[in-house]
């Protein structure tokens, strides 16, 4: 028999983790899709979202503050990234981007592992949100339907930057056809340096708006990286509908089966992801010919 | 590199490894830690056939050192499997099955989709050894007791222990190892590896099947992952469960990089500095855990600026200190050497002399037998969205003959000549090849009946010689679209070499073969790029603007190339040098907003009003160069 309390509440789980999924993915495919790099230091950025907003919160014990420390600070290490090391890498293989993105990754990790040691830390949720709430059938905790809204919020803001502004306008030209972009007379490597702030900024927001749920370690990026690959997979890579669909898809398969046995979530989202290379080898929103 | 005297690399890693004990104690390694470097170098030997040599990274190698250690692992504790050597065997052939099925999977997709598959795909496998596996594996403790190996002749018995002892077995295994990937990467194989690294497009036009060449690439890497992953059991005496974890193939691939890629020896030299590293900052200098932030920025700064690694780096400054620097150098300089006087002698002398080499003719095909034309295309319409690419073609060539295509800019003759060889497919229509019917095919098939092109932008293989390049595509010819002579040497394959050197001559390299490709001269590569199509030895040759781009000196050498090509095979050219194509070509289509316009003679053409019109007078009104 199905526990509906349980089951509800799981739903509400992966609600959460998919739409934490979705921001961080998008961030993945929005610079992928323009600059064509895979950033495999992508999830040690979301961990170091976490990091510097654990940093700022217990300097001004403000969560608000915290989360834009969190945001900015791995928005600016994005830009110094793209400035002094990606930038150099647009013209050589995919193989060495990979190579030089995961390098970094694994300095970003170790870094902070220097710092704050193996230890977990913990950033407590801001007052508002704390404790349970009811709803009606169940209790859940406030802070997790919170974080469903705030990340909405989140992809509703980076909707709007990419789909009714100018630059977003350009961002998506240049995930269509950068060489195109460029020859109309728009600075394109301004672009990229942008586009990897704002995409680095996503994960950097997700790190640290994620941090009340779980507790930080260096190595909380890892799993979320790998998690965001199947997202990307399935989604279409380069695609930022396809980012979200995929976030929400992979979050209730994760959270759905970690209810019946939690050692199987990673087996079901790899069939998942197997299904959508089969049927439609370019992820279910993605578009042929972008590999 | 790797070819030069016959068993130099092989007996310098057998010296190596019997003096390895004798020198690396002084160096500060450790035996343990000798042994470790050689299961890594050993994991990596297949991970840098897979990487350095086929080019595709994969980011999830753990999956398959861990299956290969489980297994052996679980024979030889829980199932009491007496035999270590036939446990690890075991292990790996599980190990491989795995890559094969994995491969299946992972290989749908490739560059970016491939690593990003491998690293979930591996993830599954850390999974599923914790949990539901955990009572096999031992899940989070892993299998302790796995014993270390011993040999019994039946007179005498050896047992490997600990340290030089077992060190002995491992330089053994990781010397087999040396020796089966030497002859792997010296294989038609391994040449057909490099050319997917180099560019997979060409390697499927010029006829293999590149799929299942890269699926073999995996499954070899898978193996030698799964024989590595049973020694580390062995040697540690427990199997433990982060063989599977990311961290082992981030450090196999980071390994690999900073020891060379495309080498074989780079993951032993990367596991030694890695290792050494790791005691040596950790100890010596009391970083404690900072040492992997040390590799780290290392590793970075590696893949930064020396992309080819330590042994890369060696290599490169071995050639600057030996003089070999000119062999580096761009190929103008070679002629410029001559003054312009001599270049023009030099030249009209490689103009006025025949090619001696007799015309490759085709070999026998299936298809000879078959009397009507070589090539009719009926219908042929190819529709992008609204555009109408090709509309109604019909399109007859006999065997034999020499045919021109022509046509303004957007003519569509590029989009025909994709349909033709199988690109692309078309939206409707039929295509006849030799009475076959061949429409819906792709492209190794039909390069492998004997239908290939060149094509209008240069594909080669651009890290490889010009002799590899053409040994690749005569390769296809005589081996069919796959094949697995792993271990056979290029040398042994019968016609090859004459196959090679008739092409050669034929495009007029024959004073460059060992010239790496990126140092030709523009017409050297065009010429190549002919090659290229020319060495699979087709009964019918397309050629995309052969003559684009050269100089009007290079336009007469090459029109005179393609006349001596033509002896005895049927050729369709398209061109914009309407002057050589008359002379070349017997007949002649003119195609026009993706219609034939009209089809005659060179001086029915040159007489047709239409064709003036389109040329000069029509829509678009523009003169071609």
């Amino acid at each position: 028999m199905i526990n509906w309390p349980n089951f509800v509440s799981q739903l509400f789980n992966g609600l959460a983790l998919g739409a934490l999924l979705a921001l961080i993915s998008s961030g993945l495919t929005i610079i992928y899709g323009t600059l064509g790099v895979l950033n495999l230091a992508h999830g040690a950025m979301f961990m170091v979202g976490g990091y510097a907003g654990y940093v700022a919160y217990t300097y001004t014990g403000s969560f608000i503050l915290a989360v834009i420390a969190g945001s900015l600070f791995v928005m600016i290490l994005g830009i110094v990234m793209e400035r002094v090391i990606i930038r150099h890498f647009y013209h050589r293989p995919h193989e060495d981007q990979l190579l030089v993105t995961f390098g970094l990754g694994i300095c970003f990790v170790e870094i902070v592992r220097f710092i704050f040691s193996s230890q977990s830390q913990i950033v407590p949720p801001p007052s508002l949100f704390q404790g349970i709430t009811s709803l009606g059938f169940m209790f859940y905790p406030t802070y997790r339907l919170a974080v469903v809204g705030i990340v909405a919020i989140a992809l509703a803001v980076l909707f709007i930057v990419l789909y009714r502004t100018r630059l977003g306008m350009i961002v998506r030209a240049g995930i269509e056809d950068s060489v195109m972009v460029d020859s109309l007379g728009i600075n394109v490597y301004r672009v990229f340096m942008i586009v990897f702030g704002i995409g680095a900024m996503a994960a950097g927001f997700a790190g640290i708006v994620n941090a009340p749920v779980v507790s930080l370690t260096p190595g909380i990026g890892d799993d979320i990286l790998v998690q965001t690959f199947v997202v990307v997979v399935i989604g279409g890579v380069g695609s930022f509908p396809g980012a979200i669909l995929g976030g929400l898809i992979a979050g209730e398969i994760i959270s759905i089966t970690s209810m019946i046995d939690p050692s199987y979530a990673y087996v079901m989202l790899f069939v998942a992801m197997t299904l959508v290379l089969v049927l439609r080898p370019h992820g279910l929103l993605g578009t042929q010919g972008r590999e | 590199m790797l070819k030069q005297r016959p068993f130099l690399v092989e007996i310098l890693t057998a010296v190596g490894l019997i003096v390895a004990p004798f020198v690396l104690p002084h160096l500060g390694f450790a035996p343990n830690t000798v042994n470790r470097i050689l299961v890594w170098g050993l994991f990596g030997l297949g991970f840098d056939i897979l990487f350095g040599f086929t080019g595709l990274l994969s980011f999830g190698q753990s999956a398959f050192y861990g299956t290969g250690g489980f297994v052996a692992a679980y024979l030889l504790t829980r199932a009491g499997f007496p035999n270590v050597l036939l446990a690890l065997v075991i292990g790996m052939i599980a190990a491989a099955v795995t890559g094969y099925l994995v491969g299946l999977i992972a290989l749908r997709r490739t560059g970016i989709y491939f690593a990003m598959i491998t690293v979930a795909i591996a993830e599954v496998f850390y999974f599923v050894e914790f949990n539901p596996l955990a009572h096999w594996t031992g899940g989070e403790n892993g299998l302790p007791g796995v014993p270390t190996p011993s040999i019994d002749l039946g007179f005498t018995s050896f047992h490997f222990t600990t340290g030089w002892s077992l060190y002995v077995f491992l330089a053994a295994c990781y010397f087999i190892g040396v020796v089966i990937a030497l002859r792997i990467v010296r294989s038609p194989v391994g040449a057909i590896f490099s050319a997917i690294r180099d560019n997979p497009l060409r390697a499927t036009a010029v006829g293999h099947n590149i799929h299942g060449y890269k699926l073999t690439a995996f499954v070899i890497a898978a193996a030698y992952a799964g024989f590595a992953g049973g020694l580390l059991g062995s040697m540690q005496a427990f199997m433990p469960p982060d063989a599977f974890m990311f961290d082992t193939s981030g450090q196999l691939i980071m390994q690999t990089a900073i020891g060379g890629p495309g080498t074989l020896f780079g993951p032993l030299v990367g596991a030694a500095v890695w290792l050494f590293l790791q005691d040596f900052l950790q100890s010596a200098l009391g970083l404690g855990a900072a040492w992997k932030l040390v590799l780290g920025v290392v590793f970075v700064l590696l893949v930064c600026f020396l992309r080819r690694g330590i042994i890369g780096g060696f290599i490169d400054l071995y050639a600057l200190v030996s003089g070999k620097r000119k062999h580096r150098e761009p190929a103008e300089e070679a002629t410029t050497a001559l003054t312009a006087e001599e270049e023009q002698k030099v030249a009209e002398a490689e103009i006025a002399k025949e090619p001696d080499a007799p015309a490759m003719a085709p070999p026998k095909r299936s298809g000879d037998n078959y009397s009507g034309p070589i090539l009719q295309a009926t219908g042929l319409t190819k529709r992008y969205g609204g555009l109408l690419a090709n509309s109604d073609i019909d399109f007859t060539v006999n065997h034999g003959e020499l045919r021109g295509i022509i046509g303004p800019n957007g003519a569509g003759k590029s989009t025909f000549f994709k349909m033709l060889t199988c690109e692309i497919p078309p939206t409707s229509g039929k295509i006849v090849f030799e009475g076959r019917d061949i429409t819906g095919m792709n492209v190794t098939d039909v390069c492998q009946l004997g239908l290939t092109k060149s094509y209008q932008v240069n594909q080669l293989f651009t890290g490889l010689t010009v002799r590899e390049n053409l040994t690749i595509a005569a390769l296809s010819e005589l081996r069919g679209k796959f094949r697995l002579d792993m271990f056979r040497s290029l040398d042994s394959i019968p016609g090859l070499s004459e196959q090679v050197e008739r092409t050669l001559e034929l495009v007029n390299l024959t004073k460059r073969p060992d010239t790496p490709v990126s140092e030709l001269a523009y017409g050297e590569k065009r010429r190549l790029e002919i090659g290229l199509a020319l060495a699979t030895s087709p009964s019918l040759l397309l050629l995309d603007e052969p003559l684009a781009g050269m100089s009007p000196r290079e336009r007469v050498e090459t029109v005179k190339l393609l006349k001596s090509i033509s002896k005895g095979r049927t050729m369709i050219i398209i061109d914009h040098d309407m002057d050589a194509l008359f002379e070349l070509a017997e007949r002649v289509t003119v195609l026009q907003e993706g219609r034939v316009l009209v089809e005659g003679t060179p001086d029915e053409i040159k007489n047709n009003a239409a064709v003036q019109e389109a040329y000069l007078g029509g829509v678009h009104g523009e003169l071609d160069a």
